[in-house]
């Protein structure tokens, strides 16, 4: 059977991982190559990689970082940040990497999407996707959150699978940091409308929470930055503690 | 050991080349049909759509050398798609090394995805390169369309319906899912193909 995924994100500033500063076991716990081997050996389905940098040198540092993970990291990974071409994507592609993630550069560019997907195949695309209710309405974010658009979230959703989307990421603003669980009701709304994999970001805090998020949000995967990273939950013992509920894990 | 991988710029086969550097052997990417006939092994991978890799495949000469290679061969995913007779994707034709065909997904429900992405569990049917030891161990699968069970599936996998996750034909070897993304059992069955002997 199919099994939920778990997928630990790292965020990417100049080659370095931020937040990743609780490893104690680690050589050095801002190497994301390491931390990612680490995610890996504890029985991470998957990783995120997501470049916040914002130098002009920035595309020649990720695809080496890339490089440096294809090469020792056995599991598939994604990468995100600032692609905005099909160019920077097959740089990123040549370097190993399995899968990208845009953002922002798919809601200013939609076609951009069309262009990866027709591309590199609809397994390269993921998706990803900010948003924030407001007034009983999701609308989509920009830039990290920063910037609100006009743009349904569902409606949304939809296009980019129409487009040719792989994979939907999503990120409810409301419920990112509060350790309160996943946004199960939106979630469970976008599965059943898109027929492509979901994954869930935003609001883990607890084991509970991705217990909830694949049965009430029927998402495919959960994402989770902090609490993997200082070690409030340790991916070996989630999925263990999931399988006991009778959700399928890769142990 | 010579092993050569097949490159038509049919997806992250980087990704390929790394995995094999893992297990300390230097892969070579290549399209040259000499440099292929005189590898020891050589891997097929592949990702993307079935038509316009075949008329790539068709493009470089690689749909007659495939075939007639005598040494093993591994496909991967794509690769192994275009092993078999004829896919239902864009109705092509493919190179016809083992007589299966490949058939779409057809989701049963609104829950069940198409395509099929993530880790699931293979059931291996004959103790071959890929041994009964990795029988219900989960591997990395990224695909819309499947290869259906016939005399030469040695393992395989339940997902809307069970389909060939694994083949053996005299020296052809191939797996829907990827080895070289899949853990550490992925990397045992990469190693059981580069160990095989004919």
């Amino acid at each position: 059977m199919l099994a939920k995924r778990i997928i630990p994100c790292l965020d990417i500033k100049n080659g370095r991982t931020v937040k990743g500063i609780n490893f104690v076991d680690l050589r050095d716990a801002g190497d994301p190559v390491e931390l990612g081997k680490l995610y890996s050996q504890q029985g991470a389905d998957e990783l995120v990689f997501l470049d916040i940098t914002a130098t002009i040198n920035k595309r020649k540092t990720l695809s080496d970082l890339v490089k440096k993970i294809a090469k020792e990291i056995n599991i598939p990974f994604t990468v995100g940040g600032g692609i905005r071409s099909v160019e920077d994507a097959n740089i990123l592609l040549q370097s190993g990497a399995d899968k990208i993630s845009i953002n922002s550069a798919a809601v200013k560019k939609p076609n951009l999407i069309n262009e990866l997907a027709k591309n590199f195949g609809s397994q390269f695309v993921v998706v990803a996707i900010d948003a924030k209710l407001i007034d009983g309405e999701w609308k989509v974010h920009l830039n990290g959150g920063r910037i609100p658009t006009n743009l349904n979230l569902l409606e949304w959703a939809r296009e980019c699978e129409d487009r040719g989307a792989g994979e939907i990421l999503f990120t409810s603003m409301n419920n990112d940091g509060t350790k309160k669980g996943f946004e199960n009701n939106m979630l469970s709304k976008m599965s059943d409308q898109l027929s492509i994999p979901i994954i869930a970001s935003g609001g883990a805090g607890a084991m509970e929470d991705f217990y909830d998020v694949f049965t009430d949000g029927k998402a495919d995967a959960g994402l989770a930055a902090s609490i993997f990273h200082f070690k409030e939950i340790e991916i070996l013992d989630l999925k263990k503690y999931l399988k006991t509920k009778g959700i399928t894990v890769r142990i | 050991m010579k092993v050569a991988i097949i490159d038509y710029n049919a997806g992250n086969v980087q990704s390929v080349k790394f995995a094999l550097e893992r297990l300390g052997i230097n892969g070579i990417l290549t399209n040259d049909y000499k440099e292929i006939l005189g590898a020891d092994k050589v891997i097929f991978p592949g990702v993307g759509e079935a038509n316009s890799t075949m008329i790539q495949l068709q493009k470089l000469g690689l749909d007659k050398v495939i075939p007639n290679l005598k040494q093993p061969v591994l496909g991967v995913c794509l690769g192994m798609q275009l092993m078999c007779s004829h896919s239902e994707e864009n109705d092509t034709n493919c190179l016809n090394i083992i007589e299966q065909k490949v058939f779409r997904f057809q989701p049963t429900s609104k829950l069940v995805k198409v395509p099929h992405v993530g880790w699931n569990n293979i059931s291996v049917k004959n103790n071959s390169w890929i041994s009964k030891k990795n029988s219900e161990k989960y591997v990395y699968f990224v695909h819309s369309y499947f290869v259906e069970i016939g005399e030469f599936t040695i393992a395989t996998t339940d997902y809307i319906q069970p389909f060939s996750a694994a083949l053996k034909k005299d020296n052809f070897y191939a797996t829907q899912f990827h080895p070289e993304k899949s853990g550490s059992v992925g990397e045992q069955i990469l190693q059981n193909f580069l160990t095989t002997n004919l």
